[in-house]
């Protein structure tokens, strides 16, 4: 094994490929290689490190220097300065959106400091091809321990008990719907991953699958012993080609290591993945539609009951939750129930992954205890309102959500707070506008939206 | 018109594509995604040869197709841009970039140009919403878009393609 001095983690999250973060990659590792320092000196390049406005980015470890901004020409006078002379440059680093000082490392940064991983553990810190790296932090170790320590029973207790709801909106509880299915007598049984991250304005579903494939593998996997289903699928929404591949990459990479297939650890246990990409519908987020079009048939949904638990795909029962619940699954096994209900609220336990978009400073890829302000995400991570401007309302829960005005910036962010003041949790696209946002404006595009989107099953919709 | 299809061997990688899928159940999205990526749309021929191989009705194969936004029956210029319009794109002005683009291709969104050229489609959201707004050009995607900007992608493709503006 090699050993490094320095790694150097370039973001590549679907944010900073826009940004043309391949190009800063490249001068890098061209750089490091003219100053014949390629030994001493690893380059990663990582999932999405969050602040995707700030992109192309890169942090320097393990001093954890973040540069920020970067043009293909400042990469040059880093690895002469910082990683030859030891002398890190001080023009590039984050600069505080309020004092406008400079920030040299990712612990001064509240955009950083203010945050708690737990879906996102090691997305922005690994690289996501690397299924080595995802076992160096503690990877697939839950899973073993379930297999080889534990009942299904056990796993559908554990999770029962941490409390975790369902992050795709809902917020239903994940232990109950998995005992549901668990004793419902029907075989095959399914586990479904919604991947199908319709909601505009929201992208964190697929910055954990781009940033972190293996963690929704190792949860869907976990599901499956726990509800005895041997098969799995994962529906993505076919915008997002990285993330399609990423986890291709991952699956099959999961295979060679035995950790998906039979006999996984020697337990008797077999568990598979399949990924079906979607076709653009709004409406196949809906379970029951997502499902229809899994089958190959137009993404209408139907009215529950039956629910997926009793007759899900193909009439079989079958666990469908969202692709952030299954990321925290490998944590809370891991760590147990305790430790995650010592973190978020009573009724809210954990952490949510907000996609923070719109008219905020540092947009981007956030993840906070439940129960965080509003204020906090808005003015402490997200650094305020472009231009100074004054803030007029934030909206959540996509166009089944509303908007929160001014007045309620110290809501705590939770699924019962949001529901007061008459928008949801949804899925995390959490959108900031300033005073100059029209919001009788906003409501036609909402309308207009789910004019569009609407399949015209139900009666409301069509009148 | 299916005889030039024949020679031109179009017909026999639709034929290879459904067989990949023989096995699998609910494979008619699948099948339809990797003829459409092959061919650039889904013509009656096609949907016609997809009924028949697979025991679909070929009401039903043209139902999915027409319900889903990605499937195309008419063919799509050598270009096309995909204006996100997404709720962040929106409220940074997503809808000034449509208007500009129509105005600067003369076509509507959802068009293509006389010429084949280009196409203009509004989408879903692309999910770079820290960018916005953003508009793609194929597999190439553009953030932080502003009339100036939207105005030298296109006079730099139409340069490209030698049409001289």
């Amino acid at each position: 094994m090699e050993f490094y001095r320095n790694h150097v983690l370039v973001c590549g999250g679907g944010g900073c490929q826009s940004s043309g973060c391949h190009i800063i990659r490249d001068r890098l590792i061209d750089s490091i290689k003219k100053r014949g320092l390629e030994s001493e000196i690893k380059v990663v390049v990582t999932g999405c490190m969050g602040p995707c406005s700030l992109g192309p980015m890169m942090i320097v470890y393990p001093e954890g220097i973040f540069y920020c901004g970067l043009k293909p020409e400042n990469v040059d006078i880093i690895v002469e300065k910082h990683l030859y002379e030891g002398v890190p440059v001080k023009e590039y680093f984050y600069r505080d959106p309020y004092s406008d000082e400079p920030a040299a490392a990712i612990h001064e940064i509240p955009f950083f400091t203010r945050q708690m991983k737990i879906a996102l553990r090691n997305v922005g810190l690994i690289d996501p091809l690397s299924i080595e790296e995802y076992i160096a932090f503690d990877g697939y170790f839950a899973f073993a321990k379930a297999l080889t320590q534990h009942k299904p029973e056990d796993i559908i207790r554990l999770v029962k008990e941490s409390g975790l709801r369902g992050r795709g909106g809902a917020g239903f509880p994940t232990g109950l719907k998995w005992e549901f299915t668990a004793k419902v007598q029907g075989r095959p049984k399914y586990v479904v991953c919604n991947a199908d991250e319709g909601d505009p304005g929201a992208f964190m579903d697929r910055s954990i699958i781009e940033g972190d494939p293996h963690s929704l593998i190792e949860g869907m996997a976990l599901c499956g012993y726990a509800i005895g289903a041997n098969q799995g699928y994962v529906y993505i929404r076919a915008e997002y080609p990285m993330a399609v591949e990423h986890l291709q990459k991952a699956i099959e990479q999961a295979r060679k290591y035995g950790l998906l297939g039979s006999d996984i650890f020697s337990s008797g246990f077999a568990f598979d993945l399949e990924i079906r990409v979607g076709a653009g519908a709004f409406v196949c987020g809906e379970e029951t539609a997502l499902l229809a079009s899994l089958e190959g048939r137009r993404g209408e949904p139907r009215p529950k009951p039956p629910y997926p638990a009793q007759e899900g795909l193909w009439n079989q029962p079958t666990v469908i939750n969202n692709v952030e619940t299954y990321a925290n699954l490998p944590s809370i096994i891991l760590k147990g129930p305790k430790w995650f209900r010592s973190i978020g609220t009573e009724r809210s336990p954990g952490t949510k992954v907000f996609a923070l978009a719109g008219q905020a400073v540092n947009t981007g890829l956030v993840e906070v205890p439940m129960g965080t302000p509003l204020g906090d995400i808005i003015f402490d991570i997200g650094g305020g309102i472009i231009g100074k401007k004054n803030f007029k309302a934030a909206q959540t829960g996509g166009p089944s959500g509303g908007c929160i005005p001014a007045g309620g910036l110290n809501v705590p962010v939770d699924y019962e707070s949001l529901r007061e003041w008459g928008t949801i949790m949804g899925s995390g696209g959490l959108i900031v506008m300033d005073e100059n946002t029209c919001m009788v404006d906003l409501a036609k595009f909402f309308l207009d939206f789910c004019q569009d989107e609407s399949c015209g099953k139900c009666i409301p919709c069509r009148m | 018109m299916q005889a030039q299809q024949m020679e031109t061997g179009l017909d026999q990688k639709v034929e290879k594509i459904i067989a990949a899928y023989r096995e699998k159940p609910g494979a008619l999205i699948p099948v339809l995604h990797e003829i459409q990526n092959e061919l650039g749309h889904l013509p009656m021929w096609v949907q016609q040869r997809v009924s028949n191989a697979m025991n679909i009705p070929l009401s039903e194969v043209n139902s999915i197709i027409s319900f889903y936004a990605l499937f195309s029956e008419k063919p799509k210029g050598k270009y096309v841009i995909g204006v996100c319009k997404g709720t962040a794109c929106y409220v940074r002005g997503a809808d000034k970039i449509v208007e500009q683009l129509q105005e600067l291709l003369g076509i509507e969104a959802g068009d293509t140009t006389p010429d084949g050229m280009f196409t203009i489609e509004v989408v879903r959201c692309l999910g770079a919403c820290g960018l916005g707004p953003v508009i793609t050009v194929n597999d190439t995607v553009y953030t932080r878009m502003k009339p100036d900007k939207t105005k030298k992608v296109i006079t730099d493709l139409i340069e490209k393609t030698g049409k001289g503006g």
